[in-house]
């Protein structure tokens, strides 16, 4: 019977509670959203980093795994001298530089050591770089900036000439030669970071070895261990991010609710003091109260849940390469206790109100 | 029909009466202003009585049946219903009171508007912890004698204001209360359908023997009951045995 009353309560009012199940699913929406682009910043450039196919990346004095991608503080020399170290097949030195705000980089490379250490790009149109103005774009950059290959494009207030789209998953969405990127930061002779093939990835430990004694102070790692890196927690950045985004979700879920159920309770005043007249109890109501607020909780965490497909999918059209957006289903239980925690802790006060209610002025209301 | 002081309106009880009231009085604050509704009510209702009470807006009757139905408490007197003391229990005990032993019938019908009229039944009987899957034989009896038995499955929009008010005498009479309040129940009918609901409740206490309590602003439907108890003034003024 309860569960009946609870069904046609939520039945009997399908506008206010449609707007009340939206506006539950805001905030659920909000936090899949938002956790969604962290990860996804993340997953990205960890496939990115993955796509090179180097076994060891040498870094810059004074820097942290995944920090400084961008500037190029290391002397280029060092690209040559790795190169003739033992088990050192390949070496490549790039130059990072952020665009158009903090998620996009451009990278300069050396075409031949960089596909001589990763393997030639996929092409889906145009060619390589052959003159200093030429750009390579990612798939996801190219359909973000609606350029194809042999369009203008302006990067880093420099016009450039889009040589070719590749295949995503390789370093950056940008690349340009690195002399040019070089010179356009103001860094001409160094790199930001060195990437290193060896003749057999066994020797990743003694390489590494080898490498830490002769180049004290800079930090070398395995591929393997930059992977296992990359995750949101270990960017102090993107977990602050996530944590605030958390909190101002809670924060407005609760309100939401508390709003919602307080205007449910106030329409429901007369049928409160009905239920009451007929004998009901404080925890009879109140729990048909909390039912309800469950229920709209749960409503609102589907909801929202599908409503955060539908910003990836609009970040995915709208800004592929910048903001791409990671589903999130292991963050779908954390969204739906915020929201349905929210819905019966916001649907408390109101719901006290309800059962505090004298039953005369109740049945009284209009 | 014959005529009795108005002292405290009280018939000689046949039987121990169901409502016994004594000294009873109730002030309400509004603001700062106290507004005294009930000024010293004695009242003994026998059980099976059906009750008329009569008075202008303002006279108290309303908030005499607050206090017997367990929906207020008083300010002080001693209030009996069925046995049980309402003056001295708490909220809970004046919930149970509604719960088990009086159920209201109101001049706006109060039915559950998202419910059916089966479910609003459902859910007294649930309130009172009875089973709610089927309806017993008696309670069958009654719905035909509402002439509702028809109509339990729309909801109150759906049913015209005599059909919504017998539904809700229905429901008051679904967990066998001892007494039934009815507060104007014909206040917002027609005078067909207030006739016809004159005539079931007077059925009721006829073949049920049930203890009814009206209160109506109508002298006809007034003369439906066993006694007439006038009310002015927050105090019976006059209690006359039909």
């Amino acid at each position: 019977m309860v569960f009946k009353l609870v069904w046609e309560n939520v039945r009997f009012r399908p506008v206010r509670t449609m707007l009340s199940i939206l506006l539950i699913a805001l905030p659920v929406t909000l936090i899949l959203t938002l956790v969604g682009l962290s990860r996804g910043f993340v997953e990205g450039s960890e496939k990115r980093a993955e796509g090179v196919g180097a076994d060891i990346l040498f870094r810059p004095k004074g820097t942290t795994l995944l920090s400084s991608f961008n500037g190029a503080p290391l002397p280029e020399k060092f690209v040559d001298q790795l190169a003739k170290e033992p088990h050192v097949a390949a070496s490549t030195g790039v130059v990072y530089q952020l665009v158009g705000g903090a998620f996009d980089s451009i990278a300069g490379i050396d075409q031949a050591s960089f596909i001589h250490l990763s393997g030639p790009f996929v092409f889906l149109e145009g060619h390589g770089i052959e003159k200093p103005d030429d750009i390579l774009l990612d798939q996801y950059y190219a359909d973000q900036r609606h350029v194809r290959a042999g369009s203008r494009i302006g990067v880093l207030n420099k016009d450039w000439n889009v040589a070719g789209i590749v295949e995503g998953g390789k370093l950056a969405h940008l690349f340009v030669q690195i002399q040019v990127l070089q010179d356009l930061i103001g860094s001409t002779g160094k790199v930001s970071q060195i990437y290193l093939k060896l003749d057999d990835p066994r020797n990743i430990d003694i390489v590494k070895k080898q490498l830490s004694a002769k180049y004290e102070d800079y930090p070398i790692y395995s591929m393997k261990e930059l992977e296992a890196y990359y995750s949101v927690d270990n960017i102090p950045l993107l977990k602050y991010f996530t944590e605030a985004v958390l909190g101002i979700g809670v924060l407005i879920g609760f309100l939401v609710v508390w709003m919602s159920m307080y205007m449910a309770v106030l329409q429901r005043t007369r049928e409160i003091g009905i239920l009451k007249s007929l004998g009901a109890s404080k925890g009879f109501v109140m729990g048909i109260i909390l039912a309800e607020a469950f229920a709209l909780g749960l409503g609102g965490t589907i909801t929202g849940v599908a409503l955060s497909f539908g910003t990836r999918w609009l970040m995915d059209t709208l800004m592929p390469a910048s903001l791409p957006q990671a589903i999130v289903p292991d963050w779908w239980p954390i969204a739906g206790l915020i929201a349905v925690g929210g819905a019966l802790l916001g649907s408390l006060y109101p719901g006290m109100l309800a059962v505090r209610q004298d039953p005369i002025e109740a049945l009284a209301y209009e | 029909m014959s005529s009795a002081p108005a002292e405290q309106g009280n018939a000689e009880p046949v039987n121990p009466p169901i409502i016994r009231v004594r000294g009873l009085r109730k002030v309400y604050q509004t603001g700062k202003v106290y507004v005294e509704a009930l000024r010293g009510v004695d009242l003994d209702v026998p059980p099976g009585e059906f009750l008329a009470i009569v008075g202008p807006s303002g006279s108290g009757k309303s908030t005499l049946f607050h206090i017997i139905g367990g929906l207020t408490p008083p300010s002080a007197g001693e209030v009996t219903v069925a046995g049980r003391n309402v003056s001295a229990v708490g909220d809970s005990g004046r919930t149970e009171l509604r719960r088990k032993y009086v159920s209201f019938v109101f001049q706006k019908f109060n039915l559950l508007p998202n419910l059916t009229a089966r479910d609003n039944i459902r859910t007294a009987l649930h309130i009172a912890g009875l089973p709610t899957d089927h309806f017993d034989s008696q309670f069958l009896n009654i719905l035909n004698l509402l002439g509702i038995s028809a109509r339990l499955d729309h909801k109150p929009s759906e049913l015209s204001g005599g059909e919504q008010q017998r539904v809700a005498i229905a429901r008051a009479l679904a967990t066998k209360p001892a007494i039934l309040l009815a507060d104007e129940p014909t206040g917002n009918l027609d005078s067909r359908n207030s006739l016809a609901v004159l005539h079931i409740l007077r059925d009721l206490n006829e073949r049920l023997h049930q203890t009814i309590l009206m209160i109506t602003h109508n002298a006809e439907a007034a003369a439906f009951g066993h006694r007439i108890m006038h009310m002015s003034d927050g105090r019976i003024v006059e209690s006359s045995v039909q």
